[in-house]
């Protein structure tokens, strides 16, 4: 299993995803250039977080147009495994592999603080075997984090096991206090239909070394380890 | 022949828009109380080389479907005049 990180002008998480895939995961990951249009072999894309583009238009709208997002979006076409983090996600949804889209926060504000998830199923290859009824902290950094979508989609993806995190306070209870940026149903992460592209808000790279004093984001990026078993 | 788009993307009516929240709250506190629905998009204008009036609203038109609005989101109109 190859991992691979696009890389965007503006993406500021690429190092700390491969520094934690390397070091922390031990897995063999390699950064590709937003102007390529060669994967390289990689098994497994990841959009990293950041600011592609400056954030200019819509959060991920013009990443969502550079060379290497037709070689992506014919990966996770064919069944390829992606999973798109905070700015990534925002990509996925502007390139249509996800449903939904990315609003500017609640209060209008930047996020940026440790929030609990609570995985929402066990049906997906990134929330395997995850404790369902435990709260991982994990932080969030955003100011377009706000998950909306229509009613029906939203109606469709919950119907369809899609919802993969929801935002909880400490105890795990799904709360509108807990919620930090007026995501609808507190959604932090979900999966299209096919369960082969991921996208989630929350930074689990940046809760993964043990220096920074909190590996529940290892847990949850450990889950994408079982496809190499 | 070159024509000039005006285009507005604006967040649609059943989307809270928390920066027009905030400015109307600013208003308010201008003492500008009858000001209610405020909401903020964004004014794109742009040129466009097309042979008739209808083949340059057809690329605006486009543009705006392709990139420049998230439909998700998003409501646009445009006025495309000859340069």
């Amino acid at each position: 299993m190859k991992f691979g990180v696009v890389v965007f002008p503006g993406s500021n998480c690429d190092d700390d995803t491969v520094h934690v895939f390397r070091h922390i995961l031990g897995q063999e990951i390699v950064k590709l250039w937003h102007k390529s249009t060669n994967l390289e072999g990689c098994d497994f894309l990841i959009i990293p977080g950041g600011f592609s583009y400056g954030d200019y238009l819509r959060s991920g709208a013009i990443a969502r147009f550079s060379p290497i997002m037709d070689k992506v979006i014919e990966h996770a076409n064919a069944g390829g495994y992606v999973l798109g983090i905070c700015n990534g996600f925002q990509v996925l949804v502007e390139a249509g592999l996800l449903p939904g889209v990315l609003l500017r926060n609640d209060h209008q504000k930047f996020n940026s603080k440790n929030v609990y998830l609570r995985a929402a199923t066990n049906h997906s290859l990134f929330t395997g075997d995850l404790d369902l009824t435990r709260a991982y902290k994990v932080p969030v950094a955003h100011a377009e984090g706000r998950y909306f979508t229509d009613e029906a989609t939203l109606k469709q993806i919950i119907d369809n096991d899609q919802v993969l995190f929801r935002y909880c306070d400490a105890d795990g209870q799904v709360t509108e206090a807990a919620n930090p940026n007026g995501s609808l149903d507190n959604i932090a992460g979900i999966c299209n239909a096919g369960r082969n592209v991921f996208g989630l808000m929350p930074h689990p790279e940046r809760a993964s070394d043990p220096l920074l004093g909190n590996t529940d984001g290892r847990i949850l990026l450990e889950q994408l380890l079982a496809v190499t078993a | 022949m070159k024509f000039f788009a005006e285009i507005n993307v604006l967040p649609q009516k059943e989307i809270l828009d928390p920066q027009g929240k905030a400015v109307k709250l600013g208003l308010h506190n201008l003492g500008m109380d009858a000001i209610d629905n405020v909401r903020i998009g964004k004014r794109i204008t742009l040129e466009v080389e097309a042979d008739s009036q209808e083949a340059a609203e057809a690329q605006v038109k486009t543009a705006c479907e392709k990139l420049l609005a998230n439909l998700i989101m998003e409501s646009f109109d445009f006025v495309v005049k000859p340069l």
